[in-house]
């Protein structure tokens, strides 16, 4: 049984049909990415899954259980995390603050506690800057804090929208071994990404999405050897 | 050099309950985005009630508490049934819901206790005079209570989980679902605070001025809102610092006869002054928002 499963989604944005009606499934220890240009869907598919925007139609199931009119909170309580594009960490508050409102759910001080310092080892520079006001990082530990506050809830599937984005070439083969090391020790991946080459590289299955509608569908690899995806999203 | 030290006492007294109404502007504008125009309406209510249960049970600590636990369940009343069905509506539907909401307590509170002003007669707390100084000892109370409520309220926005919650949520509402808080309780504790803020605020006023009627509340909610705008609205810090400030000229300038008639007006310039400089207010922070 696949861990999130996502039948004929449909979103409207007003009157802008911004999903089709998209099906894609996550099954339990899997890195699947979402790839596609701006404005494709993307995000939306994200906000759509998590709660974050209601969908018009179709169904979201969530570890067997349908979550498509489930409010976000509670969808993060049922063990799905979410980094967001753009970061959106908490700018006036401090790294460890941050940290702090990713365990929210969680009423145990010690375990908290615990989980914070995994994070620390996980991103020393965290443990570096753990009392500095979170906007005041560099892009790339932002991209971390964010990372390490969408772990502090251990959720079952992370999505991940963009994290490549704005940071150079280096940080980006940082994150994106980050996030391979995070699905191997158990975390179910659904990514997305315009970095299509980096991004299929690490991913077992991907769909290709485009105007509101998944096109392509197969393996990272198959994928990397397709020539509509070479030609629109790899460069030639 | 008397009179002076007295208005400024004065001045920190009025400004101390214009800061705590501030807070519930600012914060209710932080969290929930909105103007809740009702809410010098509840320190009308607050005093009101303190009114009923002065005369019922004669103890003022009684009063105070059923006026404070009254407001608190209105406050959240009047979120749950005029304001949440339009989140998400445009922010002017918003703000005229509120100001129908302060018309309706308003219009209530005439009809239930008609229109001219009742006397509250809550304690004789008498005069503290050091050498030729005299002190009100309400003034006293007053800005012992203000600065006592103002250091828990920041300790318990910076320090506790719902405080951190409230600061998550002004600063990024979808980022703070995505911690897994229900963002709706965060907006209704916030409500609450505020409305508790606002109670005691009537019975500071109470305490100064003995007479209320039905738009007790108006002028402290105008004042206390330009307050909060002064300071930056959205800012915790910003409402307090621009309650004091307000509060302390408008009791110098009542006490100087070439002035004193234009009190209220060097109040609305300055703020019209400080939004010209700093739009943001004087502590507050201009967001960017990405879509």
């Amino acid at each position: 049984m696949a861990l999130l499963e996502v039948k004929n989604l449909e979103v409207f944005y007003g009157v802008i049909r911004a999903l089709k009606g998209i099906s894609f499934e996550v099954n339990e220890g899997e890195i699947v990415t979402l790839i596609g240009a701006n404005g494709a869907g993307k995000t939306t598919t994200m906000h759509s899954v998590i709660g974050l925007i209601p969908p018009k139609n179709g169904e979201i199931t969530f570890n067997g259980q349908n979550i498509s009119k489930t409010p976000c909170h509670k969808i993060v309580k049922l063990g799905m995390s979410q980094v967001p594009e753009g970061r959106h960490v908490f700018q006036e508050l401090t790294v460890y603050e941050n940290l702090l409102l990713g365990g929210y759910l969680s009423n145990d001080q010690k375990v908290i506690k615990e989980d914070i310092e995994k994070i620390y080892a996980r991103f020393p520079r965290l443990y570096e800057r753990k009392s500095q006001i979170a906007g005041t990082l560099s892009g790339g530990e932002q991209q971390m804090l964010a990372i390490g506050r969408a772990l502090m809830s251990k959720p079952k599937l992370l999505m991940l929208d963009e994290p490549s984005m704005g940071l150079s070439p280096l940080l980006v083969d940082e994150v994106f071994d980050i996030i391979k090391t995070i699905n191997k020790e158990g975390t179910t991946i659904l990514l997305v990404e315009q970095n299509a080459g980096k991004s299929l590289a690490i991913s077992d299955r991907a769909y290709v999405l485009e105007n509101g509608e998944i096109t392509l569908s197969g393996t990272g690899k198959e994928l990397m050897a397709s020539e509509d995806v070479k030609k629109a999203y790899l460069g030639g | 050099m008397q009179q002076f030290c007295e208005q400024l006492l004065n001045g920190l007294n009025l400004g101390s309950v214009y800061a705590l109404i501030a807070l519930g502007y600012t914060m209710v504008y932080g969290i929930a985005k909105m103007l809740n125009f009702a809410h010098g309406d509840i320190i009308m209510v607050g005093g009101y009630t303190i009114y009923v249960f002065m005369n019922m049970t004669g103890h003022p600590l009684i009063a105070v508490a059923v006026a404070v636990v009254f407001c608190v369940l209105l406050g959240i009343t009047i979120e749950k049934v005029a304001y949440k069905p339009l989140r998400g509506a445009s922010p002017l539907a918003v703000l005229i819901t509120a100001i129908g909401v302060s018309y309706l307590l308003q219009s209530l509170a005439q009809i239930v206790f008609g229109s001219a002003p009742k006397m509250v007669k809550i304690a004789d707390m008498g005069v503290l005079k050091i050498g030729s100084l005299k002190i009100q000892n309400y003034t006293l109370l007053t800005l012992a209570c203000s600065i006592v409520v103002m250091i828990a309220l920041t300790l318990f926005v910076k320090f506790t989980k719902i405080g951190r919650a409230m600061l998550a949520t002004s600063e990024d509402k979808a980022a703070t679902q995505l911690m897994g808080i229900n963002v709706n309780n965060v907006i209704t504790v916030t409500f609450a605070i505020g409305s508790a803020l606002a109670a005691l605020a009537g019975l500071f006023y109470l305490l100064k001025a003995p007479s209320i009627s039905n738009t007790f509340g108006s002028m402290p909610g105008i004042k206390a809102f330009t307050a909060a705008v002064i300071g930056g609205i959205g800012s915790i810090p910003g409402a307090m610092l621009g309650g004091i400030l307000l509060g302390i000229v408008e009791c110098i300038s009542y006490k100087i006869p070439a002035i004193a008639a234009y009190t209220d007006a060097i109040e609305f310039l300055i703020l019209i002054v400080i939004l010209l400089v700093k739009p943001t207010g004087i502590l507050g922070k201009r967001r960017s928002e990405k879509v």
